[in-house]
């Protein structure tokens, strides 16, 4: 059952991606594009993920351990500092650029698309330079 | 049921909600995409996180399959866009510790205070950017 967590996890969270439209990045450009000829879908996703998670994550995170596992893996830092605005800010530049984010993208692989895959790597690319940044700074 | 207006993406979020909650209730485990990514290359504890990206494209395969939804058109988006965009997301995401998923669903859900105000920028800097490049620039996808 452990092994099969995961996997459930990922599939009702690609499923859900992909029955809302947000694998199809015109939709989350058409979102983000207020001025425009907007198009509402991303706030009802958001919406409905929310009702449930805002719903039900207290309520996980009282017990005492996950249902799989020996203990919760829950982000700790409370600081609002430079480095999550400027981290924020740089990720919607990126978004509104194409209307990917890493979510959609992932699921978009499928498509079999050589965008979604450039865009892929790219991501991955970024993420590899922001390691080397905070590994320099370190050193 | 596909032209009902706004079930789609309502019913497309409650699911993917319900796939968070499950993570975090079976193994303790923000779903953040951004993160899951990374953590799957760069470790550690990359088994489950493998697992939840082979799920992810899965749950679009048997969603297309089950739904008999239309594949979405290719991006028109020209190369040196798509790059600088997936440079950017990824950079940012690491930085900013999150994306929409990781900080927009999750941490919002945790009311996080830090997830709110990076949900707020990158909603707002996503907007600011579409809107140069559609309306200013007129140009883009």
């Amino acid at each position: 059952m452990k092994a099969w967590s995961a996997i459930a996890a990922g599939m009702l969270f690609g499923a859900g991606l992909t029955l809302s439209g947000m694998s199809d990045p015109l939709k989350v450009l058409g979102f983000l594009d207020v001025s425009g000829d907007w198009i509402p879908d991303l706030a009802l996703v958001m919406g409905g993920a929310l009702l449930l998670s805002a719903a039900a994550t207290p309520w996980i995170l009282k017990r005492p351990a996950p249902r799989f596992a020996s203990q919760f893996h829950v982000p700790t830092i409370r600081s609002i500092d430079q480095r999550l605005a400027i981290g924020a800010i740089l990720f919607g530049v990126g978004w509104g650029l194409s209307g990917y984010c890493p979510g959609p993208a992932i699921v978009s692989l499928l498509y079999g698309y050589q965008s979604t895959m450039i865009f892929c790597l790219a991501m991955v690319a970024g993420m590899l330079l922001e390691a080397a940044l905070r590994r320099s700074k370190i050193a | 049921m596909n032209s009902i207006p706004f079930l789609l993406p309502l019913l497309g979020g409650l699911t993917l909600g319900l796939g968070a909650l499950w993570l975090l209730y079976s193994l303790g485990r923000v779903a953040g995409i951004s993160g899951i990514a990374w953590g799957a290359l760069a470790g550690p504890d990359r088994d489950w996180r493998w697992r939840f990206l082979a799920g992810l494209l899965g749950g679009g395969v048997v969603t297309h399959w089950l739904f008999e939804l239309p594949l979405p058109a290719e991006s028109t988006a020209p190369l040196g866009l798509l790059i600088s965009s997936g440079l950017l997301v990824g950079f940012g995401t690491r930085f900013g510790g999150g994306c929409t998923s990781g900080h927009g669903v999750c941490g919002i859900g945790r009311r996080s205070p830090r997830s709110m105000i990076a949900t707020l920028l990158f909603m707002v800097s996503g907007m600011l950017t579409v809107y140069v490049i559609r309306h200013v620039l007129g140009g883009g996808v």
